[in-house]
């Protein structure tokens, strides 16, 4: 009856082709660690200013404090997001998302999707948006937002993001129980043997090992850093140390240092990063010619 | 009568939001449309709509009003902003008398016109909890989520009208008489010409515009499905509302619980099924956890749902297999070595951290237990734990289970089963609708926690201001309130909230912390309907800091008043006060000792004694807090007032009679302020 389910590898692939169809350039991942597919500058920076901008791409995405050694089905502290900006969001998201998740097997006419409020916050990024998680069955399979504000600046434009947690989705897709029992390539390599040993390692190095006055002092360096190169006017680059700082950040509160009021300030100094990227690098934008739409 | 159908299409509108959006809907269609006389109003919400429809008259008729202006004589300022006002020009107004006058011609206007005219601004205006921007146009046209649709028609016919204004494009929307099918079972356009239509049309689209049908539809199909199983459904108002809110199209389903997680605390198993994911809890006959869920899903599959209850239940299975490792690993380490690392934890900025402030606890709940029954040494070790589920994974993941988590891991180590409890229940009451806690022990910890909580921030200035209570301390103290009130438990409240100058940057102003405490049981006595004059009373002789004690006697007295001798008594006191007032005026103070030895009508020294005697009663009285016996040394002296006012000329020619009687009025009068002040009761 059904198909064999797409493997994980297919999934993206599937994905790829799909929204490289509706006009977006797809990226590979940025090359710097960070906590969640947005963080990348094709999402962060291009949000901002009036050019539009179509963009795919798959972005590992690290949360230190979910490292579970590996033991847990369902938590990783390493696993992929794939994220999809609109810019302007077409009035056709909604559908162009549910015909995406139909690409990769998940059919809307046999499965329950609901759009549930879900108002998305990034404090560190000083950005929000209003949109929904959409449940498939009762599980979160995405989430989907109109960004309405970015680096603290309101969007001239509000983008449409959409981010697949790619693991939750093919394990679904897979009818697969256990993470690391995702069929990876459709030819035997399974996700754990991909990843279960790189789990298990990053665990003990999130939450005992990581020297945390290392972390500490690398956060300082990145946040100078940033600073000085925005004075120069280089506001990509800056970004890079403002990525840093803030995944410096997540690992630092992984190994549990970090006190309910410092945690605050913390991502305060990121976001005070974040907000001199988004100035700078719109403040060069709008210096450079719009290129046709 | 024209039948007006308005219909707001958008993408999917929080479920929280859609009842109080119908009302605000109807509440501004009203007063737009007052002069139509609108009437059968009635509002539709469900995720993709709000809407609304009503009578109304086809047409305003034309109409004069007279409007009078200012006098003529009147600056010319005042003309301007009248004329302003009505959008009149000064060729317009006449003089009447002294006064300008407007003629207000409104000419007849119908009701598609009026109503095309004020629902572009109503629309612009309308007050969403959040609202947001979309599409490429710049249109500063915001909605909840995008605006797709909007459905107006009168008597079958498009009210036309669009939300583009000067350079805005409004979304390009125009109101139109499409309306839209379920997103997935019949999705699409088409056209309706009246509310029924409408309506009907809608369920053949598989979608019921009823927010009360769909949740009446959750309710019964999940009650029947349950009742296959011989189960029935824990009762959950709020939820099913919610549910209501999220499906055009209930499809109510049952899912298994795997039988290996039923062993999970319950409000483990809740927080998963009912605020993640909208589960509805079953119950077994007995009253026990059934291991089942009810849901209800916004779609009919071919499949009959197998593969939505499949799905759900493999959901709900990662949930609890996520919980379970909290659980199993929370265990691994024992509460009591967990407080430790609340030390780590900072409390407030200005107040230093966890750790200190369960320290603090744990001393007031020391010095508390005695007074209210609880071993010291288990209220100290129940407060000393109080806090540190805070440190726990599941708690972390989960925050609204601290306490319920704190209780499971103290039983688990063996605590005793007290301390346990008072580990959960020391937050309590949550709310004014929340069970104060009963325990000696929960409720020594629940006082300390409070206590100390308002204590703290009224040491760094930070009190409840108008509006603005960040830490809830208006909470606490009406937590206070109801437990020492419910409890009836004698407080030294002043010495308490000394006691937690320890460790605090500052002491706390006991003073200002008591008045807000007792300012609580003001505001919450007044809401019960009792007379706030006999509290005030009663809270202004001062020093009293033993509010079971207060409360008791603004009873009495409030029962007092009650009686004939209290009124008469009453009567009594304020006459002898307001001859004191005058007389004191003219040459006093009369404040003195009364001398027997001046009086000379028997009525005098019958006063006097019983004056005597009572307040050598009184003050014993209060102490014990036996009031119904100082009501009655207070009502004893109805009778010797009542005749020495009838007998017994105050403002006597000898002025030394006049002093004498005077300082006796000043004695009747301090003696019953030692009770309450007395002036302050009303009538």
């Amino acid at each position: 009856m059904n198909p064999a389910p797409p493997s994980f590898q297919n999934i993206i692939l599937r994905l790829h082709a799909f929204w490289a169809s509706q006009g977006c350039v797809i990226l590979q991942p940025y090359d710097v660690e960070m906590g969640a597919g947005t963080f990348h500058p094709a999402t962060t920076l291009r949000a901002l200013g009036p050019k539009p901008w179509r963009a795919a791409y798959v972005q590992p995405s690290r949360r230190p404090s979910d490292g579970r050694y590996g033991e847990n089905p369902n938590r990783l502290q390493h696993y992929y997001q794939y994220q999809v900006i609109m810019k302007p969001a077409p009035d056709t998201a909604q559908a162009l998302m549910l015909a995406s998740y139909a690409a990769i097997g998940l059919d809307p006419a046999l499965h329950d999707i609901r759009f549930v409020e879900d108002d998305w916050e990034s404090p560190t990024l000083g950005a929000w948006g209003l949109g929904w998680e959409v449940w498939c069955d009762g599980m979160e399979v995405g989430q989907f937002t109109y960004f309405q504000q970015v680096g603290g600046i309101p969007v001239a434009v509000p983008s449409f993001e959409m981010t697949y947690g790619l693991e939750r989705l093919a394990m679904y897709i897979q009818n697969v129980e256990r993470v690391y029992d995702l069929d990876f390539n459709g030819a035997g390599v399974t996700y754990g043997d991909v990843f279960l040993r790189a789990e298990q390692e990053y665990s003990r190095h999130n939450f005992e090992v990581a020297d945390t006055a290392m972390l500490a002092r690398h956060f300082v360096d990145a946040e100078r850093e940033c600073a000085a190169l925005l004075a120069e006017k280089l506001p990509m680059p800056a970004y890079d140390q403002c990525i840093k700082a803030s995944h410096l950040f997540n690992l630092l509160d992984a190994r549990g240092v970090i006190s309910v009021t410092e945690r605050a300030a913390y991502i305060g100094r990121v976001r005070t990063l974040a907000k001199g990227c988004c100035e700078g690098w719109l403040a060069g934008e709008t210096l450079t010619p719009v290129l046709s739409a | 009568m024209p039948e007006l159908l308005l219909e707001l299409f958008s993408e999917e509108i929080p479920a929280r939001m859609q009842a109080k959006a119908a009302e605000e809907l109807t509440r501004l269609m009203t007063a737009a449309l007052g002069a139509l006389a609108p009437t059968d109003l009635r509002s539709f919400y469900g995720p993709r709509r709000i809407a609304l429809s009503a009578t109304v008259n086809a047409a305003i008729p034309a109409a004069s009003v007279v409007e009078r202006g200012p006098r003529t004589s009147a600056p010319e300022q005042a003309l301007t902003g009248f004329l302003r006002k009505h959008g009149a020009t000064r060729e317009m107004v006449t003089q009447e008398g002294d006064y300008w006058v407007l003629n207000k011609q409104s000419p007849a206007q119908d009701a598609a016109s009026l109503i095309a005219g004020a629902l572009p601004g109503l629309l612009r205006r309308f007050a969403w909890p959040k609202s947001m921007r979309w599409g490429g146009s710049g249109s500063l046209f915001t909605w909840v989520r995008p605006l797709r649709r909007m459905l107006c028609i009168l008597d079958g016919a498009v009210v036309p009208f669009s939300l583009a204004e000067g350079e805005d494009d409004g979304h390009g929307l125009h109101a139109g008489n499409e309306t839209d099918g379920h997103r997935f079972m019949a999705p699409g356009g088409f056209a309706v010409h009246s509310a029924s239509e409408w309506q009907a049309g809608l369920l053949a689209k598989r979608v019921i515009v009823d927010a009360g049908e769909r949740r009446r539809r959750v309710a019964e199909g999940i009650a029947a499905l349950a009742a296959e199983r011989q189960l029935h459904v824990a009762d959950d108002p709020g939820l099913l509302d919610e549910v209501a809110g999220l499906v055009e199209w209930p499809v109510p389903l049952l899912g298994r619980i795997d039988a290996a997680y039923m062993d999970l605390p319950a409000e483990v198993m809740q927080v998963s099924m009912r605020v993640n994911q909208r589960y509805f809890a079953l119950r077994n006959a007995d009253g026990s956890a059934a291991p089942f869920f009810a849901f209800a899903a916004n779609m009919e599959a071919p499949d009959g749902g197998a593969a939505i209850v499949a799905g759900n239940e493999r959901v709900l299975r990662a949930r609890f297999s996520d919980a379970r490792h909290f659980w199993d690993a929370d265990r691994r380490v024992k509460l009591a070595s967990r407080v430790a690392a609340l030390d780590a934890i900072t409390f407030h900025a200005k107040l230093g951290t966890q750790g200190a402030r369960v320290q603090r606890v744990m001393q007031l709940a020391e010095a508390i237990a005695p007074m209210v029954g609880a071993d010291p040494a288990l209220a100290g070790r129940a407060a000393w734990l109080s806090k540190a589920d805070l440190t726990t994974g599941m708690v972390g993941e989960f925050p609204e289970l601290q306490g319920a988590m704190g209780r499971y891991y103290a039983l688990h180590d063996g605590e005793d089963p007290s301390v346990a409890d008072a580990v959960r229940d020391h937050y309590a009451p949550k709310g004014p609708s929340d069970a104060v806690p009963t325990a000696h022990v929960t409720i020594a910890v629940a006082l300390a926690d409070k206590i100390d909580i308002i204590a703290s921030f009224f040491a760094i200035g930070e009190k409840p201001t108008g509006g603005g209570d960040p830490f809830a301390l208006r909470r606490a103290a009406l937590g206070i309130v109801r437990i020492i009130r419910e409890g009836a438990l004698r407080l030294p409240l002043r010495k308490l909230i000394s006691l937690c100058a320890a460790s605090l940057p500052a002491p706390p102003p006991a003073d200002e912390v008591l008045a807000f405490i007792v300012d609580r049981t003001r505001v919450q006595l007044r809401a019960e309907g009792a007379r706030h004059d006999v509290l005030d009373a009663v809270f202004a002789v001062g020093g009293g800091d033993d509010l079971a004690a207060l409360l008791a006697l603004s009873a009495q007295i409030g029962d007092l008043l009650g009686t004939t001798d209290g009124a008469s008594l009453m009567v009594a006191y304020k006459r002898a006060a307001n001859i004191l007032r005058i007389e004191t005026a003219k040459d006093g103070p009369h404040n003195g000792p009364a001398d027997p030895a001046v009086f000379v009508l028997p009525e005098e020294g019958a006063l006097h004694a019983q004056l005597e005697t009572v307040s050598a009663d009184l003050p014993l009285r209060l102490r014990q807090a036996e009031f119904t016996a100082a009501m009655r040394d207070l009502a004893s002296l109805r009778p010797q007032l009542d005749a020495f006012f009838d007998k017994v000329t105050v403002n006597d020619p000898d002025p030394a009679l006049r002093r004498n009687r005077l300082n006796l009025l000043h004695q009747v009068r301090g003696t019953m302020d030692r009770v309450a002040d007395f002036s302050r009761i009303e009538g």
